[in-house]
């Protein structure tokens, strides 16, 4: 529903947003579970900035949509079709090398796009993201080291580790491209081009993977959808839950 | 990663709150090599921004006094050590 009437900055806000949202809501959904108390305080902490990040987002594409929405209606209330996330981040936690994999393709796009969006003409988003890249800094610094110790670890954590980048590198296709929301923003001024993060983006990814001994997949194929609201069934099942609350009791407060 | 039987090894952490001030020791964290050591001590005692710098030391490697010696090495309290007496100067101020 907000895809066909909203602004290019708009709907460029909430896919963002999406990714942000839907990968805190997977992320927190691990605490209490991770393998280790160290490792679970430190998801909750990533957990926490993607949360952060998502709320600034939502909170200013409310206000420039202007339809009297607010973030919470934006995150609550909206369905399927009408996210924007890159599908990436609505893949299941199968095990811990699927959480740190998922994240480590996250931080390693992140990190030059955040970087771009500094330079964005919006005050909001070029503010967001000066906080954020120093966040998704540090992601990466956390998830590439852990992509490395499980890649080079032990022949079980590199087989499940190489599993992980198997099945999720075909997802990561979202993250990376662009249409014409993006391209009129480029041209406007509003964001600067965004050309430059592929290219950091797979430097990172074949940096780090190298030294885990890890290899890509040689199937080119990439599953794309997620920025015009084509999901995977994963999201379908993940909204309800993070929704049901805020459905159940509207205007709740506590 | 050399995980022992018993897990992830155990280090000791110390931040330092702000410039000029020392590392304090804050608590402990279990982890497998040095650089996943100081990445759970920041993400364990430092989420809320409470410091500018962080130590990992293996606990293994602290050498502690004995606690049952203690009377012989910290003994009663001796306030003649302590230089009380002396007349401190109003422009001297906090010392």
């Amino acid at each position: 529903m907000a895809t066909t009437t909203a602004t290019p900055l708009v709907t460029f806000l909430l896919r963002i947003a999406d990714d942000n949202l839907v990968l805190a809501q997977r992320l927190g959904a691990l605490l209490a579970r991770m393998p280790e108390l160290e490792e679970d305080i430190a998801v909750a902490n990533v957990c926490l900035d993607h949360l952060g990040q998502a709320r600034s987002l939502y909170a200013r594409a409310a206000e420039l949509e202007g339809l009297g929405r607010t973030e919470d209606d934006l995150a609550m209330l909206r369905d399927e079709r009408a996210f924007l996330n890159a599908t990436l981040v609505e893949m299941p936690d199968v095990d811990f090398a699927h959480t740190i994999v998922r994240q480590f393709f996250v931080d390693a796009y992140q990190v030059p796009f955040y970087g771009v969006l500094c330079g964005a003409a919006d005050p909001v988003l070029a503010g967001v993201a000066e906080k954020a890249v120093k966040e998704a800094r540090y992601h990466l610094r956390r998830s590439s080291t852990w992509v490395v110790r499980l890649g080079d670890g032990t022949e079980e954590s590199h087989a499940r580790v190489q599993a992980a980048v198997d099945l999720l590198w075909r997802y990561t296709g979202d993250l990376l491209a662009t249409d014409e929301v993006e391209a009129t923003l480029a041209a406007e001024g509003a964001v600067p081009a965004l050309d430059d993060v592929r290219g950091a983006f797979d430097a990172t990814v074949h940096t780090v993977l190298a030294e885990a001994t890890l290899t890509l997949p040689t199937d080119p194929y990439q599953r794309l959808g997620g920025r015009v609201g084509v999901h995977t069934e994963h999201l379908g099942h993940l909204l309800p839950e993070m929704q049901r609350l805020y459905r159940s009791h509207p205007g709740a407060r506590w | 990663m050399s995980a022992g039987e018993q897990g992830w090894p155990l280090w000791e952490v110390f931040v330092r709150a702000d410039r000029g001030l020392n590392h304090v020791h804050v608590g402990s964290v279990h982890a497998a090599d040095t650089e996943t050591a100081l990445q759970a001590a920041r993400d364990v005692y430092t989420r809320r921004a409470e410091g500018v710098s962080i130590w990992v030391v293996r606990s293994t490697e602290i050498v502690a006094s004995d606690p049952d010696g203690r009377d012989d090495w910290f003994g009663d309290l001796k306030p003649y050590r302590h230089p009380t007496f002396y007349e401190i100067p109003d422009a001297v101020g906090h010392m």
